[in-house]
C-alpha cells in the first residue's frame, strides 16, 4: 500500500544522504522526496512517499527515527489529511489548438505562466489524480515537457506538527 | 580562553574520561598527534594497522565498559578503518573513531589523501561528522560520546580537516548534551511490564532468550540471573550473549542457532513463552524463521524500537534498557500476586534434562592420536578456572570456544558476530589487555585468520602486553572447508592454506615466545608455559584434527529442531 510521510529534521549538511542512503541500503520503494524548509529555520520538513504492506511501514518508520537527525515522524495515510502537488507542463499550441489549450486550462483552474509562439507553459496544484487527469487531457495537443514535485501533505484540523524543544 | 582545534580535542577526551586512544599518525592529524605529545594526558597505543586500531577499541571498550576511541589519518586511513566501524556497528560496541581530513578548501579536489571519508562511512557507523569550523568541534565530540555510548550503542566518526585542528576560538565546553531528535527510552512502559510479568507466571514452558544487551548493559547480568533462578526458567543466550548467566548454572542451557546445543535449540523449538532479552533474531539464530519457536508467544526487550517485530512478530514489545527493565521485572514480580506454575515447570524441566541427557558436546580425545580443537579449548578452560577474557577470529574456532570454554562472567567474551571479521581477535585481545593489564587474555584462533592482523603482534610486544595467542591450526580454512564437505561434495576450492609460515620462529622474530603442541600430552604443559609468561607476547601453534567438524549444526535454511548432531 501507498503510504505519504512526514518526517521533521534537523537542518544539517548531509540529511537528505542519510534518508535518501536508509532506503536503498534496505531495498525500501521510495516513490518521492520532497524537502523544504519550516517556520523554524533549524529544521527541514520532508514528505516522502513509499509503497510496502504493514511490516515493511512499520520498519521504515522506525529505521528514519533511528537516523540521529531526524526528529520526528508521522504516517499521513492513518489520519484525516491533505496531500497537494504541483505540475508545469509545456505543451505544443498552434493556431488551431490554443483555443482548445486554454479551454483545458480554464476547466482545471490551471494558470498559464508562460507564453510562446508555439506553446504554453501551464501551472496546476491539487491531488496527484487531478494532476494525471490534466496531463491526459493535453497530451493530444503534444506535452513537451513537464515536471511535477510530488505530493506534500498534512493533517486536517487545528493541530500542527511541531517540536516542542526543552 | 582561546584554543586551538588540537587543544580542544585534548581538553575535550580528558573532560570525557578518556585515558587510552588506538592510533596510527599521518600528515592530516599531525596537529593532533602534536597537541597529544605536547599535552601527555592519555596513552596511546600505536596499532600497526587503522583495522586493528578499532578492533583494538572496540576489546577495549567491550571489557573496560569505557568508550573505545581511535585516531587515523585522513584516506588510507579512514578506508583501512571502515571494516573496524561495521565490525563495531554490526555488534553495537560504543566507539568514537576520529579521523583526519585534507584542509577544508582542498575539500573536494581529490587532493593528497583525500578521501569522502563521511560518504564511506555512513552505513557503518551510527553517526558521523564532518566538522568544518573550530567552534563546532567542542560540541561535536560531546555529542559523539552521547551517541556511541547511549541507547543501542555503535560507533560514532568524526572528521576533522587539518585545518580545522590549527585554527583556534573561544573554548567553551558543554556541560550537558541535549538532542532534540535523539531520546533513547529506557526505562519500560510500566503496563507492559506488568503484562510480561503475567504472561511469564502463565506460561507453562518458557526460556529467556538473551543477547549481546546483556554484555553491552553492565550490571544486568545479575539481575538476569537472579530472575532466571527466581522463576526458575531457563536460559539460552547468543554468540554475542555468552556470560550473562554463569555457565554453570543449571539454568543454563547454552548457546542457541546454527551450532548451539542440543537442549537450547530442542527448548526453543517447543517453548510456549519466549523471552527475548536484548538480542536481535538474527539468521544465525532463528533457522528457517517458520520454523523459529513455532508454539510461542514471544516478549521482545530491546531499547532499539527498530530491533523489536523486525524478523520475528513480538506479541509484546518494551522498549527500554535490558537493565532497567530487568530491574523493573523483579520488582514487579515483588507485588505479584501469583507464583510461577511450578507444576508445568517441573515437567518442562524433565523434558529439558532428557535433551541434554544427549550431551551433545561431548567429544573423545585419544592420547595417542591428534589434538581435536575442543580438548585444546576444554584445556584453556580448565587451566584458567573459565576467568580468562576470550577473544577470538572467526571460524570453527571461534564455534568451539563459544561452545567449549564457558564462562563465569560478562564482559570476557570478545567475538565478532555480526560481521564474522577474520582479523578481529588478536587486536581486540590487545584492546582486552589494556582495560584489564592483570587478566589473562588469550585469541583464540584460526591459523587462516590469525594471518590477517599477525602485524599487531609488534604492537602486543611495543607495549608488553602478555596477550596469549593459541592458534587452533588444521592448516585449512575449517569452517569454509565444512560448509565445502557438507554442501558441496567435498570440492575443497581454495580453502586449504598451504605454506603457512612457522608459527613458532614468527613469534620469536616479533620478540615473543613461541610455542607448539603436536600431541594431545604437550597441550596442558605449553598452556602452562604460556600462562606462566607475563613478560611477552606468547604464540602457541596447536597442530590439531586437520578434518573435524563443528557439531551440532543447523544447515543453512533448515529449522532449529532439523539439527545435525555429529
Ligand atoms: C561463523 C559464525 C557463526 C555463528 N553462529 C552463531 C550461532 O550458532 N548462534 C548465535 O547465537 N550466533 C551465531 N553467530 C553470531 C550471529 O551472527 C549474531 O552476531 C548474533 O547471533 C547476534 O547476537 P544478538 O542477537 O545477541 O545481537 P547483538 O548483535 O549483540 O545485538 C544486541 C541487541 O540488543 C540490543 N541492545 C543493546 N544494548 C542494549 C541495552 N542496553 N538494552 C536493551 N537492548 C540493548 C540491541 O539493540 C540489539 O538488538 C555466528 C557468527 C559467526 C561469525
Ligand atoms: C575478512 C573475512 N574474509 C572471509 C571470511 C569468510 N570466512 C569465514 S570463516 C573462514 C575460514 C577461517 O579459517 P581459520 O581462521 O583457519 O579458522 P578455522 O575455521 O579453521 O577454525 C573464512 C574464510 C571472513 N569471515 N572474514
Amino acid at each position: 500500500m501507498r503510504h505519504t510521510i512526514t518526517v521533521l529534521v534537523e537542518n544539517e549538511f548531509g540529511v537528505l544522504t542519510r534518508i535518501a542512503g536508509l532506503f536503498s541500503a534496505r531495498g525500501y520503494n521510495i516513490e518521492n522526496l520532497n524537502v523544504a524548509p519550516t517556520l523554524d529555520a533549524s529544521m527541514s520538513r520532508m514528505t516522502l512517499v513509499t509503497r510496502g504492506d504493514e511490516h515493511v511501514i512499520e520498519q521504515i518508520k522506525k529505521q528514519l527515527n533511528k537516523l540521529i537527525p531526524v526528529i520526528k515522524t508521522e504516517d499521513l495515510t492513518r489520519q484525516e489529511h491533505m496531500e497537494r502537488e504541483m505540475i508545469l507542463i509545456k505543451v505544443r499550441a498552434s493556431e488551431d489548438t490554443r483555443a482548445e489549450v486554454l479551454r483545458m486550462a480554464d476547466v482545471f483552474r490551471a494558470n498559464v505562466v508562460d507564453v510562446s509562439e508555439s506553446s504554453y507553459t501551464l501551472e496546476l496544484t491539487g491531488k496527484a489524480r487531478k494532476l494525471d487527469a490534466f496531463l491526459r487531457m493535453l497530451e493530444p495537443n503534444g506535452v513537451i515537457e513537464m515536471t511535477r514535485t510530488g505530493p506534500v501533505g498534512m493533517r486536517r484540523g487545528a493541530e500542527g506538527f511541531t517540536v516542542d524543544d526543552d | 580562553m582561546k584554543l586551538t582545534g588540537a587543544e580542544i580535542f585534548v581538553e575535550c577526551l580528558k573532560r570525557e574520561g578518556v585515558d587510552i586512544i588506538f592510533g596510527y599518525p599521518g600528515g592530516a592529524v599531525l596537529p593532533i598527534y602534536d597537541e597529544i605529545f605536547k599535552k601527555n594526558y592519555f596513552r596511546h597505543i600505536l596499532v600497526r594497522h587503522e583495522q586493528a586500531a578499532l578492533h583494538a577499541a572496540n576489546g577495549y571498550a567491550r571489557v573496560s565498559g569505557k568508550c573505545g576511541v581511535a585516531l587515523v589519518t585522513s584516506g588510507p586511513g579512514a578506508t583501512n578503518a571502515v571494516t573496524g566501524l561495521a565490525d563495531s556497528y554490526m555488534d553495537s560496541i560504543p566507539t568514537v573513531c576520529f579521523s583526519g581530513q585534507v584542509p577544508t578548501h582542498m575539500i573536494g579536489n581529490d587532493a593528497f589523501q583525500e578521501a569522502d571519508t563521511v560518504g564511506i562511512t555512513r552505513s557503518a557507523t551510527k553517526h558521523n561528522f564532518l566538522v568544518k569550523h573550530v567552534e563546532d568541534l567542542a560540541l561535536t565530540i560531546r555529542q559523539a560520546f552521547h551517541i556511541a555510548t547511549t541507547g543501542r550503542p555503535g560507533p560514532v566518526l568524526i572528521d576533522i580537516p587539518k585545518d580545522v585542528g590549527i585554527a583556534s576560538c573561544e573554548f567553551r565546553y558543554p556541560e550537558t548534551v541535549n538532542m532534540r531528535s535523539y531520546k533513547p527510552v529506557t526505562k519500560g512502559h510500566h503496563g507492559q511490564i506488568k503484562r510480561a510479568i503475567k504472561m511469564m507466571l502463565a506460561s507453562r514452558r518458557p526460556i529467556f532468550y538473551t543477547g549481546g544487551g546483556i554484555n553491552s548493559a553492565r550490571g544486568s547480568a545479575e539481575l538476569l540471573t537472579r530472575l532466571a533462578r527466581k522463576l526458575n526458567f531457563p536460559v539460552t543466550q547468543t554468540l554475542m550473549g555468552l556470560g550473562g548467566v554463569p555457565c554453570d548454572d543449571k539454568h543454563f542451557l547454552g548457546m542457541l542457532g546454527m551450532h548451539g546445543t542440543y537442549e537450547a535449540n530442542m527448548a526453543v523449538s517447543h517453548c510456549d513463552l519466549l523471552i527475548a532479552i536484548g538480542a536481535r533474531f538474527d539468521d544465525r539464530v532463528t533457522g528457517k524463521i517458520e520454523a523459529f519457536a513455532p508454539e510461542a508467544k514471544i516478549i521482545h526487550v530491546d531499547v532499539d524500537p527498530s530491533s523489536i517485530s523486525k524478523n520475528v512478530h513480538a506479541h509484546l514489545p518494551i522498549v527500554g534498557d535490558v537493565k532497567v527493565v530487568l530491574g523493573q521485572m523483579l520488582d514487579a514480580l515483588k507485588t505479584a500476586n501469583t507464583k510461577p506454575n511450578a507444576e508445568a515447570l517441573k515437567v518442562w524441566w524433565h523434558q529439558i534434562e532428557e535433551w541434554r541427557a544427549r550431551d551433545c558436546l561431548h567429544f573423545d580425545q585419544d592420547m595417542d592420536g591428534s589434538i581435536k580443537p575442543q580438548f585444546v579449548i576444554s584445556k584453556l578452560h580448565e587451566l584458567t578456572k573459565g576467568d580468562a577474557i576470550i577473544a577470538t577470529e572467526v571460524g570453527q574456532h571461534q564455534m568451539w570456544a563459544a561452545q567449549h570454554y564457558g564462562f563465569k562472567k560478562p564482559h570476557r567474551w570478545i567475538t565478532s558476530g555480526g560481521l564474522g571479521t577474520m582479523g578481529f581477535g588478536l587486536p581486540a585481545a590487545i584492546g582486552a589487555q589494556i582495560a584489564e593489564p592483570k587478566a589473562t587474555v588469550i585469541d583464540i584462533a584460526g591459523d587462516a585468520s590469525i594471518q590477517m592482523s599477525i602485524q599487531e603482534l609488534s604492537t602486543a610486544m611495543q607495549h608488553k602486553l602478555p596477550v596469549i595467542v593459541a592458534i587452533i591450526n588444521n592448516s585449512y580454512m575449517g569452517m569454509v572447508r565444512q560448509w565445502q564437505e557438507m554442501f558441496y561434495e567435498s570440492r575443497y576450492s581454495h580453502s586449504y592454506c598451504d605454506s603457512l609460515p612457522d608459527f613458532v620462529k614468527l613469534a620469536e622474530a616479533y620478540g615473543g615466545k613461541g610455542l607448539r603442541a603436536e600431541k594431545p600430552g604437550d597441550v596442558e604443559t605449553v598452556i602452562k608455559q604460556a600462562l606462566a609468561n607475563r613478560d611477552t607476547f606468547t604464540v602457541i601453534d596447536f597442530v590439531v584434527t586437520k578434518e573435524e567438524n563443528v557439531y551440532p549444526m543447523v544447515p543453512a535454511g533448515a529449522g532449529l529442531s532439523e539439527m545435525v548432531l555429529a
